[in-house]
């Protein structure tokens, strides 16, 4: 990427980027003395900025669970609009699930990455007030998930490939979205996708939140952005129920192994995008930039694979999670085992007749 | 607590445990009446008096759903094998799992195998609520993917009897994978033109909603089961409003057309076999 701007700590920082914070609060106070006195403090300044370099190094090199969820969520990371508007040629958005409504949580269209034409499937959370209400904060609701599904089945059709990137912190919980049969939708986009004839690649960029991330995210590949997170329920839900205790998030976001760091260990994504120094808000345009060179030689493997070969890879990718063979469950467990032979060889045979009345 | 004398009988009580405290009596959390032990299990563990559908376990779902003696199982001796090495408080998922097998007398928390229901082969999957909350891990994915495999191969239909708290967080994405694992199956299932039937009992709820139990072509539940996504106390928290009555029932899913048809469990097994009877190639 040719720009990049080097403001590297611009405000916001994060709980634990104090000392980060701190060489910005004194390079600004050379520079106002400098301006004020007519000193040159350009060779501390600079050193001030090498220190802080290697301190965002240092820091983010060793991110703890917590801290990563803590970048994932950061307010000004790249949301979907960015990606969108910075890697997406000629977007053509496709509104509608053609039931209910226009999920803004859920942005569907076509359009051109690198010299490909895809189907973008984005999760938006929202920047500003007014966009977070409107995208209800990045929390689809059915009609999101089915919107999804009817646009990627248009592209199959068409024998487009399909990008969808994630970044909710989960499925919308509320009665509407009940009423309307959220587990449905996001269980029949799990099927579907399984069997989409269109290559398919799924990028968490975020928020990576349970099954409102599954819902789209069922594909040939899974990549993540370096400090994104995937989990199968957020930290403060996990704490509250196994810790009794919400404020426990840091203990049960490290026990969830939902960094992608952990992830790529447990050969649950496949590739994780590196995000530029100090996590990608610090530089929206390298974030993009590396998501779209991910994108680009991603489809271009997928598309030199006949499709039925990539639906056969697929399906064994999906049948391999957590136990690739079924041996790896098998343990020895005798006494439990013999119990419910036990118990099963226990029901009777003989005929007896069981009243309904009583 | 008093000891109970041991008996001879080296098996686990058939008898569910949840909503029964030690005694001969217990009270129906439908209609808050004390009832005879044995009387509402004669009944199917049925409330002979408001109908509640008491929560049962696994092996005696069988014993009601399936004819006498016909139940074989296939992959009982698959366990965790705790993938995220998982602790929490002063205790690790390993030591729960020990622990629910001791009480509950299951291994894991879905039981797999083939069938009779009336006389019609099936592979049927049915899950333990007493294990985990029948949540979902690698064990149970597996397991329910094995039974969908069977299906196909023996040209079978698979029953399953769904009763979850959900994803099983213990184990995290590994646990979330499974949803997707799970609809993969199912869908090689519809593509081999299997049938599917989906039963709903209390609870279905979260991660195991969202994947196979709602991909049934056929979706039975079982009166007043709770049918879900998410928890009804989390969407309390989030929209801080009381939830409408009989939000997220079996007949609220009936009257918002996600299911089929309710049944009573006296006439599950007949109905089960005419719609097997009615889809018959
Ligand atoms: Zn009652």
């Amino acid at each position: 990427m040719a720009e990049n701007n080097n403001n590297i700590g611009s405000g916001n920082y994060l709980g634990f980027e104090d000392k980060v914070a701190e060489f910005d609060r004194q390079a600004d106070e050379l520079r106002r003395l400098s301006s004020a006195k007519g000193i040159d403090y350009s060779a501390e300044i600079r050193r001030l900025q090498q220190q802080q370099v290697a301190e965002l190094k240092q820091l983010y090199s060793n991110l703890t669970a917590w801290q990563t969820v803590q970048v994932a969520r950061h307010p000004q990371r790249p949301l979907l609009p960015d990606y969108l508007g910075l890697m997406v040629k000629e977007f053509c958005e496709l509104h509608g699930d053609r039931c209910f409504g226009d999920d803004r949580a859920i942005v569907t269209g076509f359009g051109q990455i690198g010299r490909e034409r895809v189907l973008i499937v984005g999760q938006n959370k929202g920047r500003t007030t007014k966009e977070k209400i409107a995208c209800n904060f990045g929390c689809p609701n059915p009609e999101g998930y089915r919107k999804a599904i009817a646009k990627m089945k248009f592209a199959e059709k068409f024998k487009i490939p399909i990008v969808t990137l994630i970044d909710t912190p989960g499925a919308y919980p509320g009665v509407g979205a009940e009423e309307r049969g959220q587990a449905q939708a996001i269980a029949f986009n799990l099927m579907e996708m399984s069997r989409l004839t269109v290559p398919i690649i799924c990028i968490v960029i975020g928020e990576g939140g349970s099954g409102g991330a599954l819902g789209i995210g069922v594909g040939d590949k899974l990549a993540m952005l370096e400090f994104a997170y995937y989990s199968v329920i957020s930290p403060e839900g996990c704490a509250a129920i196994l810790w009794r205790d919400g404020s426990q998030a840091p203990d049960a976001a490290e026990a969830l192994k939902l960094t992608s760091r952990d992830l790529l260990r447990l050969q649950l994504v496949d590739e994780v995008i590196p995000e530029p120094l100090g996590g990608a808000h610090r530089s929206i345009h390298d974030t993009v930039y590396n998501v779209e060179k991910y994108i680009v030689k991603t489809l271009a493997a997928l598309k030199r694979i006949k499709i039925d070969k990539l639906l056969e890879a697929r399906y064994e990718k999906l049948r391999s999670i957590g136990a690739s063979p079924a041996s790896i469950l098998r343990s020895k467990t005798q006494p439990a085992q013999e119990r419910i032979k036990t118990a099963i060889e226990a029901i009777p045979r003989k005929p007896t007749h069981i009243s309904a009345e009583v | 607590m008093t000891k109970k004398p041991k008996s001879s009988w080296n098996g686990f009580s058939l008898k569910p445990r949840k909503e029964m405290p030690a005694g001969l009596w217990i009270r129906c959390p439908g209609c808050e009446q004390m009832f005879y032990k044995t009387a509402v299990e004669q009944n199917l563990n049925v409330c002979p008096k408001c109908s509640y559908h008491f929560r049962i376990d696994a092996v005696t779902r069988i014993k009601y759903l399936a004819d006498e003696g016909s139940f074989q199982q296939i992959l009982s001796d698959l366990t965790t094998n705790d993938p995220l090495d998982f602790k929490f408080r002063e205790t690790t998922y390993k030591q729960r799992v020990k622990a629910d097998e001791k009480k509950s007398g299951a291994t894991e928390a879905i039981l797999v195998g083939k069938a009779f229901i009336k006389g019609r082969g099936v592979v049927l999957a049915v899950m333990e609520p007493n294990f985990l909350m029948g949540s979902m891990g690698a064990v149970v994915g597996e397991k329910f993917c094995a039974a969908a495999d069977k299906a196909i191969e023996e040209k079978m239909p698979l029953v399953a009897i769904c009763c979850s708290g959900g994803a099983r967080m213990h184990e995290g994405v590994v646990s979330l994978g499974q949803m997707a694992k799970t609809s993969a199956a199912v869908a090689m299932l519809d593509k081999a033109g299997g049938l599917f039937i989906s039963v709903l009992t209390d609870p279905t709820t979260g991660g195991v909603t969202a994947s196979f139990a709602m991909l049934g072509d056929c979706l039975i539940a079982e009166p007043k089961a709770l049918i879900g996504f998410a928890g009804p106390r989390t969407i309390a928290e989030t929209i801080k409003v009381e939830l409408p009555e009989g939000f997220q029932t079996a007949e609220f899913m009936l009257e918002h057309g996600f299911i089929d048809m309710i049944v009573h469990r006296k006439d599950l097994r007949s109905e089960i076999a005419r719609i097997i009877d009615y889809c018959q190639k």
